[in-house]
């Protein structure tokens, strides 16, 4: 740790290559950026001390240099854009049809290479051990980098002084030695140099003029930002900051909104499903080509109502309406941090069902009267027009039967079975009927415990039906987003505030034969040159000659 | 409403047809005893005047489009691409006037050219939108997307000309093997466009239907059947038959057609590239590298890097942060790892090395200029494979 005495005054640190202050070359450590026996210097990071640089004996060293290096930052660029590609190969497990296990739908659909594939766990590449590492291995890479550069570069440039050391000024890329110049030649240069938005200091007539500095911190910038989406994606991972979880809502239905611990009430008013016209003078052709109905909006209309006051367990909690609203694609509603989003939907429900009544033997099958059930809310009995009345014995909303016995897998009316009582006028006892959709049982079949043969004067059929939407909607908390955002921008600036503005420095340099001029610019060296010529113009200072060219 | 149409189709015409004269122009500066690179000469005045009349042309194509569709057109392939090659056209004449030279228009605009004669190959009509993509963001992800693959597209024009210029060509190497390469692909693309027009002009037809499944619709093909799909008998007699069945695995949708389109061009494309070898008797890049020995490396290599440094930025904006933003509201979540998504993931890493490997080690000149070719072969890629192929929430075609 013996910190290096130039002979300007000035203390380095260790490892400094070029002096911070006057950017003498420090004898003995010029082989770091490749100094030794150039003719020019190697500009890059003011020649100052990075620890990648000096110290290479412990383990941390080790590690702390290979991550700063680029080659390391580019080749975990490179093995991570090589695997993201391979993950586009075959669909991701959350992109291939929901029935379909993985086990077995990569083998059927892609053969050999599928199951290889799959094997392999590349079906979810993106969330694999190996994935994440490599992004995490470039996330500790951009910020040992940075801090390696940053600061010894940070201190190299607010150290510097206008009087730079010959050795360092004629080894400038652009220089020029000037025998005579006249007062007015300088001040006029001065004056110029000001015009072009240069910043001037002066230390006994030498000279130094700078401007864009604050370029050189771009790539920090950038690299900041993307540290801070590479955090915001941890903190996503905490519960609290992000949530998610995804509803059906029938039309009519009203459910608790999901992660809001009950506060929250949402209602379907109205699902609204539109297709295209397929005989739009504009679209016509491609729906017709299509061979398929484009749809046009999914919306549903809700009411969000909120918990007042509190309520135990097991009471009727007391809602008011505090908003109204549709949720559409690319629309979603928005509760106090909760966004909720139109995801999906289902149509294969049945809303309501209407019955006729006929007599059995009757091959018309004309109407006695007719009724209509409500699948969500069945009445138990119904009452024709003709007086008759029907009862709702027994109700399966998706009907199957369990070792022979009728049974509902759900309480969602997808696949309806009904038992009805019918009570016919001339008769006491009332007909049994069970029927549903594609079935309309002979009740004897049915009755057999009474062991007796009744014989149905009546019968029931399905006469019309209405199906219902079921709104498959999401809803997200995520706290997360705004990060996501800032970082996305503080990374949008640091690449501009880099690649747009050039860090360039003009040093003029009295000597006892006159004047030396050099000129550096950490990029766009035409554009210095061109700068430089303007502000020459007209004076008996040498333009600068480009000593890189001459070689 | 199909007036408006009309209008579109024909201004789109108009700007290909400039673009074309312009590329004209702009090859004969080549021929120019004057300097390049300060002067403008007179032909040069033409190509430039010439480009930006057509691109004047597109913009109306574009505003036309939109007023007969209701929607920008940004939505299909079709719109997308030829969108792409408007924007190639844009950022080339911005470079154009930055640098003044008038070799990167030789390479720019038939660039955007095969890209806006590649739209045109697919299905034209208006589409209307599904309710995932009625957004205003849909105008401003797409078109900025665009943009920046665009500026890309002109840093890969330059790199192209790098390569011709500098690259050894009295001896074989792998370098004059690659940049050939790179030219038979711009042949094979050329390819691909005759020979869908040409056999559209004759409305060629050769119909498979499945062997096990009557029912099944049968499987149009719209050139001649070089491979069939999978248990498939050809309907048509009179027409070519197929010489053999694309492989098993090859499961996508239209997987069969699409490989046959491929193979078509990729042979014609053999053949073009077999003509004009004949014909030069020598390496196409070495037959192209007379013509910019006046140019200056440097420059070319700078205008490839300046592109990147502009297009890199307008494209991590469009692709990637606009684009979370718009998939945020649309689908609810930022980032999907869709196909597209990763591609565009993909491109931007590729792009962040390509930046790092020159400004940090010194990638200049040659090894800056194969980058550049690389770069936008992955930004064809996801254009064409991804949305082609690989199926995703980008595939509109």
């Amino acid at each position: 740790m013996n910190k290096i005495k130039c002979e300007c005054g000035h203390v380095n640190p260790h490892g400094t290559v070029l002096c911070e202050a006057c950017g003498k070359p420090v004898e003995g450590n010029q082989h770091v950026d490749g100094n030794e026996g150039q003719n020019l210097l190697n500009m890059r990071y003011e020649g100052s001390a990075r620890r990648s640089q000096t110290y290479n004996k412990t383990i941390v060293d080790k590690v702390w240099n290979f991550f700063s290096s680029v080659k390391v930052g580019v080749w975990l660029i490179i093995l991570t854009l090589i695997a993201s590609a391979i993950g586009t190969i075959f669909p991701q497990e959350i992109y291939i049809p929901g029935s379909a296990p993985a086990s077995t739908y990569y083998e059927s659909t892609y053969g050999l290479l599928g199951k290889i594939y799959y094997q392999l766990g590349l079906h979810n590449l993106y969330s694999s051990w190996w994935y994440t590492l490599l992004i995490a291995l470039i996330g500790i890479s951009l910020v040992i980098c940075s801090i390696d550069r940053f600061v010894p570069l940070y201190r190299a440039l607010k150290k510097q002084k206008p009087k730079r050391h010959e050795n360092f000024l004629k080894r400038q890329r652009l220089f020029s030695e000037t025998e005579v110049v006249s007062k007015e030649d300088m001040q006029k240069v001065k004056d110029q140099l000001k015009k072009h938005r240069y910043k001037i200091t002066e230390e006994n007539g030498h000279l130094l003029a700078e401007k864009g500095r604050f370029s050189r911190w771009g790539p920090y910038v950038n690299h900041i930002g993307l540290i801070i989406i590479l955090i915001a994606a941890i903190i996503r991972t905490f519960p609290f900051m992000y949530s998610e979880s995804s509803l059906w809502l029938r039309e009519g239905e009203m459910k608790a909104v999901p992660n809001t611990n009950y506060e929250y009430y949402i209602k379907n008013e109205k699902f609204t499903l539109e297709f295209y016209d397929e005989n739009d003078p504009r679209f016509g052709e491609t729906i017709k080509k299509t061979g398929a109905l484009i749809p046009s909006l999914f919306q549903t209309d809700v009411v969000i109502y909120k918990k007042e006051g509190d309520t135990i367990i097991g009471q009727e909690p007391k809602l008011k309406e505090v908003q109204r609203g549709e949720i559409r694609v690319n629309d979603a509603m928005k509760i106090e941090g909760y966004s909720i989003y139109q995801a999906s939907y289902q149509n294969n429900e049945f809303g309501t069902m209407t019955f006729k009544l006929h007599e059995k033997n009757d091959p018309e099958e004309k109407s006695l009267g007719e009724f209509t059930v409500n699948l969500e809310d069945p009445k138990e009995e119904y009452v024709l027009d003709n007086g008759l009345k029907v009862r709702l014995d027994k109700f399966y909303p998706e009907f199957f039967l369990e070792d022979g016995v009728p049974s509902t897998k759900s309480k969602y009316p997808r696949y309806p079975a009904f038992v009805f009582l019918v009570y016919p006028p001339e008769k006491d006892e009332p007909e049994k009927s069970f029927l549903g959709i594609g079935f309309n049982l002979d009740p004897n079949e049915y009755d057999e415990s009474k062991n007796e043969m009744v014989e149905n004067n009546y019968k029931l059929s399905i006469t019309n039906f209405e199906t219902r939407f079921a709104s498959g909607l999401k809803v997200k908390k995520d706290y997360s987003l705004p990060m996501f955002f800032i970082g996305a921008m503080i990374f949008m600036i640091g690449v501009v505030q880099g690649m747009y503005w050039y860090h360039r420095r003009i040093w003029i340099h009295p000597t006892e034969k006159g004047v030396w001029l050099a000129g550096h610019t950490n990029k766009n060296w035409f554009g210095l040159k061109r700068e430089m010529e303007k502000m020459l113009l007209n004076t008996d200072i040498k333009l600068p000659v480009d000593q890189q060219e001459l070689k | 409403m199909n007036n408006w149409l009309t209008i579109s189709g024909n201004l789109l015409f108009t700007a290909f047809i400039f673009y074309l004269l312009a590329t004209i122009f702009f090859a004969a500066t080549i021929r120019d005893k004057k300097d390049v690179q300060k002067k403008q000469g007179f032909s040069a005045r033409i190509g430039i005047i010439l480009t930006i009349i057509g691109f004047i042309a597109q913009v109306g194509y574009f505003i036309t489009r939109w007023i007969a569709s209701g929607h920008a057109p940004v939505s299909n392939l079709f719109e997308y691409t030829t969108f792409f090659g408007m924007m190639i056209i844009l950022a080339f004449i911005i470079i154009h006037f930055i640098y003044k030279v008038n070799f990167l228009g030789v390479f720019a605009l038939p660039v955007a050219l095969l890209i806006i004669a590649f739209a045109s190959m697919f299905p034209r009509e208006l589409s209307p939108l599904v309710p995932s993509l009625k957004s205003h963001w849909l105008y401003i992800h797409v078109t900025t997307a665009a943009l920046g693959e665009a500026i890309l597209a002109v840093s890969f024009a330059a790199g192209l000309i790098y390569l011709i210029k500098v690259i050894d060509q009295s001896r074989k190497s792998k370098q004059t093997f690659w940049l050939e390469f790179v030219l038979y692909s711009l042949l094979a693309t050329l390819a691909f466009v005759l020979v869908t027009s040409s056999f559209r002009a004759v409305d060629y037809q050769a119909t498979f239907e499945l062997v096990n499944d009557e029912e099944a619709t049968p499987i149009e093909y719209h050139m001649p059947a070089i491979v069939s799909p999978v248990d498939t008998v050809l309907i048509e007699e009179e027409v070519m038959a197929p010489l053999f069945t694309v492989p098993s695995w090859m499961e996508g949708e239209n997987a069969a057609r699409k490989f046959n389109t491929l193979l078509w061009s990729l042979s014609v494309g053999l053949i073009l590239y077999g003509m004009l070898r004949l014909l030069l008797r020598k390496r196409i890049g070495a037959a192209l590298q007379p013509f910019f020995k006046r140019a200056n490396a440097d420059l070319i290599d700078e205008i490839s890097y300046r592109a990147v440094t502009i297009g890199f930025p307008v494209f991590t904006l469009g692709a990637l942060i606009f684009a979370s933003i718009w998939a945020q509201e649309a689908w609810d979540r930022f980032w999907g790892w869709d196909p597209k998504e990763v591609w565009a993931l993909v491109t931007w890493f590729f792009y962040a090395a390509f930046l790092h490997l020159r400004l940090s080690r010194g990638w200049h000149g040659e090894k800056s200029a194969w980058l550049a070719v690389i770069g936008f072969a992955i930004i064809m890629f996801n254009l064409i494979v991804v949305n082609l192929i690989i199926a995703g929430l980008h595939s509109y075609a």
